[in-house]
């Protein structure tokens, strides 16, 4: 057990947990105290002594079903007895006949139902809810549709979607829906939003059941140590924003209102408690009098630290879009700490968006506005950095003061347009400071149709932004 | 391997453990009304085997001060809590010299002896030695803690008010259970108590102080759970009422709100139902009592436009919402 443990240590430190050794002989005491046979209240142990941070649950979870898929078995309840409490409508009989005359087949994998069957079975298990009956229809279908090919290195995505595909899962949800519709009256919008909430979930059920027994199979296959490798998952902060899956996406969106909210905190502090000002030269010779002339007691001015007044250029065009919006949406979350922000987004055309958070007071609505409210086109839809400061210096050139820091978010891929740095060059006399946030990695820079080489002498930095830990850092740098 | 904690630490050993396992915590948990999860009653069973504190996080309302209420009861403790805020220094978290009356026994001194003679000097260092005993110390939450000779669970409310640095005044604390006190030396607890710590995550706490403690962090609850919650906690509510509660706010918590609703707000939601004499909840009760549930304008009027619009709108928002 403890070498399992060490292993599996291991493993979440290569996935980026910081796990210390401390932590790891906290963990081999508490396996010491908990009953190991039991899944939850171990992984509850490991949890607790291992993981300290809620971000890094997700890489724990996936982690410790790897490395422990295979030992509990036995543990598992047997479906039949889930069978019999629970309530049972409809055509779901099918099932519960098929499975009461199959049950003794059932691990032996010998007597595979045929896909009618296990689609009979699939809606009972979602009618019911029942996780018994979920993990029977998982282990069949898993068995009928993945097609696991032993010894291939892959991390099991492929074998979900095939396994997802044939079993039809929106099909089966208006079908579900249809059935519980209630008889003789409409339904009101609360009922039916519940009940496909309700089925909905069920069947995020079903696919985590399923993603499990893939799992399990893989394990089996290829041992714990090499598929852990082939699913490690970064953690929130090091999705790289411009390749992230809409899940990812989903995971960042989430991420991003604590992190905003703790950005604000962490400012407000920092100013609150911020330097000393320069040294007052008068007031300390002054002071130095009573001394004698001699200056011991040196004063300081009172800071004032001015607050930037902040001009953002998002690039919303396809690939970067998603970094504008969590850009822009922690600027706007932290907006207290500027004394004002202006915010224009572009594709070939550019347009104002200030008033779209003006309107509302919750940023992640007025960033989903931008998309259908904002006029960026010009010609043909495609990124156009030359065209865009063109005209930005000549409608709001002059807005632009010693006191604006201006933002400009765009991977500055200009499909072979002119580049028209000389317009930035203007504006970097004019501005405070010019920054450019690149979501791209520094080794594609430059590279193709990306013209930021020709940009960047104009700016005061080119930074790397693929993360939000990137992210966070810039603003927090910014303010 | 088990007696490795006291011995190590130096502390008196034969202190039997609270717990017998993980379960009895649960059971003993729900009996005083707090419904706990696996992950609950194992920190809760791990921290007493093996004298660590406990850090809890996760969103407000959820019921981490509740936990430590729950176990002082549960263990029949008396709970001392330590509320942090920005500024909070050792005077307040630790222990304090009670200089008020240090000056009085200098003044009495001077007045009983009757004057300032010879032996003055000779005398300072008794003087000194009495005005730094434990007669003029004043004890704050933390040596409390440490000192009590009754049963005690120690509760440290949002640890991530205080600085950075303050932080480092617990560390002593949290890892060995000790205080050291120049004048007087080190004073170590005689019997362990139960630490709490709580954080709302408004900033990353060090890393020195979560690698000494466990790690909890208490999510909003699963169906089942917030059901059973609802039930324990409000009287007189029905079962059909406690499911429909707990299902409406989790479709709500499903959501992209800016403040999702909390146990807490869930609890009060079920409550004015109760009170308003409600048995079922349909589109127009939801709509008018809303707002106990969220606390934004723009989150309730979103609310109620994904949950309580006629079904062919709804349906047209779907595959947005979805995304």
């Amino acid at each position: 057990m403890l070498e399992l443990l060490s292993g599996f240590v291991e493993e979440l430190r290569s996935a980026g947990l910081p796990v210390s050794t401390t932590e790891h002989i906290d963990a081999a005491r508490a396996i010491h105290h908990v009953p190991i046979e039991n899944r939850e209240e171990l992984k509850a142990a490991l949890g607790i002594t291992l993981v300290k941070s809620a971000w890094h649950w997700p890489t724990f979870e996936t982690a410790f079903d790897v490395y422990f898929a295979n030992r509990f078995n036995s543990a598992e309840p047997k479906e039949t007895e889930h069978l019999d409490g629970a309530a049972i409508e409809g055509d779901g009989a099918t099932g519960k006949t098929w499975l009461r005359s199959h049950t003794s087949a059932i691990d032996g994998g010998l007597d595979v139902p045929s896909s009618e069957e296990l689609a009979a079975l699939l809606y009972e298990a979602l009618v019911s809810g029942d996780v018994g009956l979920m993990r029977t229809v998982a282990r069949h279908a898993v068995t009928r549709y993945a097609g696991v090919e032993p010894g291939r290195p892959v991390g099991g995505t492929y074998y979900l979607y095939r396994t997802l595909r044939k079993l039809d899962l929106d099909a089966v949800l208006e079908r579900l829906m249809l059935t519980a519709r209630p008889s003789g009256r409409p339904w009101t919008a609360l009922e039916e939003r519940l009940a496909r909430d309700e089925y909905q979930f069920r069947i995020d059920e079903l696919r985590k059941v399923i993603e499990a027994e893939i799992r399990r199979r893989l394990v089996l296959d290829r041992g714990a140590r090499a598929l852990a490798k082939s699913i490690r998952k970064p953690s929130p902060e090091d999705i790289e924003v411009m390749h992230a899956t809409r899940e990812e996406l989903a995971m960042l969106h989430r991420a991003l209102r604590p992190l905003s909210r703790k950005l604000a905190a962490k400012l407000v502090r920092r100013r609150r408690h911020g330097h000393r000002g320069h040294l007052d030269f008068r007031a300390t010779i002054r002071r130095s009098l009573s001394t004698g002339g001699a200056p011991i007691d040196p004063r300081f001015r009172h800071p004032r630290p001015s607050k930037p007044e902040i001009v953002v250029l998002a690039d919303i065009s396809g690939s970067v879009a998603s970094f504008a919006r969590f850009t822009l949406h922690l600027v706007y979350a932290i907006s207290s700490q500027f004394t004002r922000v202006r915010s224009f987004a572009f594709v070939d055309g550019i347009d104002e968006v200030t008033r779209l958070f003006e309107e509302c007071d919750d940023p992640a609505e007025s960033v989903a506005r931008i998309s259908t409210e904002a006029d960026v086109s010009w010609i043909d839809g495609h990124s156009d950095y030359g065209h865009m400061l063109v005209v930005f210096s000549e409608r709001w050139r002059r807005s632009i003061t010693s006191r604006t820091s201006l933002l400009i978010l765009g991977d500055a891929r200009n499909n072979y347009h002119a580049t028209h740095a000389e317009v930035l060059a203007d504006l970097k006399r004019r501005a405070r400071h010019v920054y450019w946030l690149n979501p791209e990695p520094r080794e594609y820079w430059d590279s193709g149709d990306s013209a930021i080489s020709a940009y960047a002498p104009y700016c005061d930095a080119v930074v790397e932004c693929r993360n939000l830990r990137q992210l966070e850092q810039f603003v927090s740098e910014l303010a | 391997m088990s007696q490795v904690s006291a011995a190590d630490l130096g502390l008196p050993e034969g202190e039997a453990p609270r717990f017998a396992s993980a379960q009895e915590v649960a059971e003993g948990l729900q009996r005083t009304g707090y419904l706990p999860n696996t992950a609950i009653a194992s920190v809760v069973y791990l921290a007493d085997r093996l004298s660590k504190p406990v850090l809890v996080e996760g969103p407000a309302g959820t019921g981490k001060t509740q936990l430590a209420k729950s176990v002082a009861e549960l263990t029949g403790s008396r709970l001392i809590r330590l509320q942090c805020y920005e500024g909070l220094d050792e005077s307040k978290a630790l222990y304090e010299w009670n200089y008020r009356k240090q000056l009085l026994r200098i003044q009495a001194g001077e007045i009983l002896d009757g004057s300032r003679d010879s032996e003055a000097t000779a005398t300072w260092e008794e003087l000194e030695e009495n005005i730094f005993s434990e007669e003029f110390l004043l004890t704050r939450p933390l040596l409390e803690a440490i000192r009590s000779s009754d049963p005690v669970v120690l509760l440290i409310d949002e640890v991530d008010r205080v600085e950075l640095e303050t932080e480092a005044l617990l560390l002593e604390v949290l890892s060995d259970y000790q205080v050291s006190i120049p004048e007087l030396g080190t004073v170590r607890a005689t019997r362990l108590p139960l630490v709490f710590l709580t954080s709302n995550n408004t900033r990353e706490l060090s890393e020195a102080l979560k690698r000494r403690c466990l790690y909890l962090y208490i999510d909003y609850p699963d169906l089942e759970r917030e059901q059973a919650i609802v039930r324990t906690r409000v009287p007189g509510i029905t079962g059909e009422l406690a499911e429909q509660v707990a299902r409406i706010v989790r479709s709500v918590r499903g959501l992209d709100l800016r403040k999702l609703p909390s146990v807490s707000e869930t609890l009060d939601w079920a409550r004015t139902l109760v009170v308003l004499g409600v048995s079922s909840i349909d589109a127009t009760v939801a709509g008018e009592t809303l707002h106990i549930l969220l606390k934004y304008q723009s989150d309730i009027d979103k609310a109620a436009k994904e949950l309580l619009t006629t079904a062919n709108e709804a349906f047209a928002k779907q595959p947005l919402q979805k995304h």
